[in-house]
């Protein structure tokens, strides 16, 4: 009888555990997670803060479903992995055997690194305890300071305002998440933000957290202005927590590095989701991403080949959809490349396949809310930013990912002021009858 | 009037007869925004995790899932059961 032993209580380790079961009724399945509140969906905090959904809607098994996959488990930290002995061990004393491991330990936030950082009323955007604590000091904090990029520091922004508390949004960049947008679309958000109540701070950068009685009381910026402030959330990043896998000497850079098998360098030990940077043929790199669905499909993966038969991870085209200041937003395949001075390495919800910009030219239609940006190749559309109307979007997703020969309309869509839209649904409409 | 009303009513209905909601798994996020605000309690969520359309006897096709949830994850599916028969 086979022992499976998953580290993480995350999507990457419930899906593996699903896709074990799948093919091998009676192995031994344990569980370890140290997350105090489970399996819960992680995007869903943000609606959570804002308040569009009662916590008792974040999570997205019942027990009955925990039950069907016949698993122990433990609430602990694991602490060390002895691969030679082939066993683990919990921070409570125990040592697991496995004759099959699974690291999905996900990613957490970069640490700020600013004196005052470690003082009451800092916050990042990690587990439901955060967003649980944010909410309760946001109750009575009336101004907060947020601090960051990508989708995580706004929806920081966007939920505190939500709550009435009086935010500012400082950023040290010249506008919001310019790796992935381009300056128009960054003019959109920060626009829409600002009609939230929300105050924008640009090329700005704070030198210290002020404090009061150990509580936050405000900052000092850089350029010697301070604001007041009763607390302070950040997001400028995330890091694999790799930790458990370096000690032990399985091969690392930013995440644990598996091949398309999911497997580590270690025999029978694999990694999935946010802690895997991921071997991707068709670029002969190791990605990483921060996004829900690639880290369901690696753990599915992983499962398959810790039981059943040999699968190989595909990678999806890189695609998120989101809401960036109320405007729903999908980000496909590769659409930026430029460098994002708010963030260290990835963000929350973002992947790396979105700056691997090969030789493409733009076209982009749209007028304020909606709007379309293409990234068109040779022959292919390589990325796509569709915010607002989101009536192409399905088509989009499909045209980047399966590579669907444009040709036929790449001088139409190239030619100025073309209406990128109109012929795009046109060509995805005769596309699909051809199809059919 | 009236007749106009009614049978635009009508064709909501038969349209709606005609649909059923169809998750998109790769794009759901598994929030539950959309079970949270299913007016008949039906675990919406469910349905897109496991990719299944959501055939359920008491689905009222209002649109209530598709319209609200944040990563345009449901769509609408024409199933076309009752197009002989109604038309
Ligand atoms: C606020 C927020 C917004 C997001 N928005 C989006 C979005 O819009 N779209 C999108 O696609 N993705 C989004 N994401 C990212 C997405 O949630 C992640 O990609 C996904 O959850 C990764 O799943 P995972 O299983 O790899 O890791 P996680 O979900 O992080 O789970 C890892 C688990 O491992 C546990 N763990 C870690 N170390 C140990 C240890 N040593 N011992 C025991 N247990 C341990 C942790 O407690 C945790 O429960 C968002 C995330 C957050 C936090």
């Amino acid at each position: 009888m086979t022992h499976y032993v998953l580290l993480g209580t995350g999507v990457a380790a419930i899906t593996a555990a699903e896709a074990i079961r799948a093919h091998d009724s009676g192995g031994e399945l344990t569980l370890v997670g140290d997350d105090p509140f489970g399996y819960y969906s992680r995007p869903g905090l943000a609606y959570y803060l804002i308040g569009e959904l009662g916590e008792e809607m974040l999570y997205p098994y019942r027990k009955e479903d925990f039950l069907k996959l016949k698993m122990r488990f433990y609430r602990a930290c694991a602490t060390r992995i002895f691969p030679a002995e082939k066993q683990v061990e919990l921070d409570n004393g125990t040592r697991l055997p496995y004759d099959k491991l699974l690291i999905a330990t996900g990613a957490q936030a970069v640490p700020l690194n600013i004196p005052g950082s470690d003082l009451k009323g800092v916050y990042k955007l990690d587990h439901l305890a955060d967003a649980r604590a944010l909410l309760a000091d946001a109750k009575h904090g009336r101004t907060a300071l947020v601090i960051g990029g990508g989708i995580t520091a706004l929806e920081l922004a966007e939920g505190l305002a939500a709550r009435g508390v009086r935010v500012h949004y400082i950023l040290r960049g010249e506008r919001y998440w310019p790796a992935v947008l381009d300056e128009l679309e960054s003019g959109v958000i920060e626009s829409l933000l600002a009609q939230e109540g929300i105050s924008l701070y640009h090329k700005c950068e704070i030198a210290e957290i002020l404090e009061k009685n150990g509580k936050v009381n405000g900052a000092r910026l850089v350029d010697g202005r301070t604001l007041k402030a009763d607390l302070l959330a950040y997001a400028i990043g995330i890091a694999p927590r790799i930790e458990l896998a370096r000690e032990p000497g399985l091969t690392c850079e930013r995440g644990i590095l598996v091949n398309e098998f999911m497997q580590t360098s270690q025999p029978d030990i694999y990694a999935a989701g946010d802690v895997a940077q991921v071997f991707d043929p068709a670029s002969g790199k190791y990605l990483l991403d921060s996004l829900w669905n690639p880290a369901r499909e690696q753990g599915r993966t992983a499962g398959l080949n810790m039981a059943g038969p040999a699968t190989a991870y595909i990678k999806p085209a890189a695609f998120n959809v989101t809401r960036l200041a109320g405007l729903t937003t999908t980000i496909i395949g590769a659409v930026g490349s430029g460098q994002d001075p708010d963030l260290l390495g990835i963000a929350r919800g973002d992947s790396e396949t979105w700056r691997q910009v090969p030789d493409v030219i733009v076209a982009q239609g749209g007028f304020e809310v909606n709007r379309l940006r293409l990234m068109v190749g040779e022959k292919h559309i390589l990325g796509a930013v569709i915010m607002g109307d989101q009536k192409l979007s399905r088509a989009l997703q499909n045209l980047v990912t399966q590579k669907i020969d444009i040709t036929s309309i790449r001088a139409q869509l190239l030619a100025p002021h073309a209406p990128i839209a109109d012929i795009l649904a046109q060509f995805w409409s005769i596309t699909q009858s051809l199809n059919h | 009037m009236l007749h106009r009303l009614f049978h635009k009513e009508r064709s909501q209905r038969i349209s709606r007869a005609q649909g059923q909601v169809r998750p998109d798994p790769g794009r759901c996020v598994q929030c539950g925004i959309c079970s949270f605000n299913c007016p008949v309690e039906i675990d919406v969520r469910r349905h897109a995790w496991q990719g299944e359309p959501v055939i359920h006897s008491r689905c009222l096709t209002c649109g209530e899932c598709v319209a609200r949830c944040p990563r345009a994850a449901l769509a609408f599916e024409r199933t076309n059961l009752f197009a002989e028969k109604e038309a």
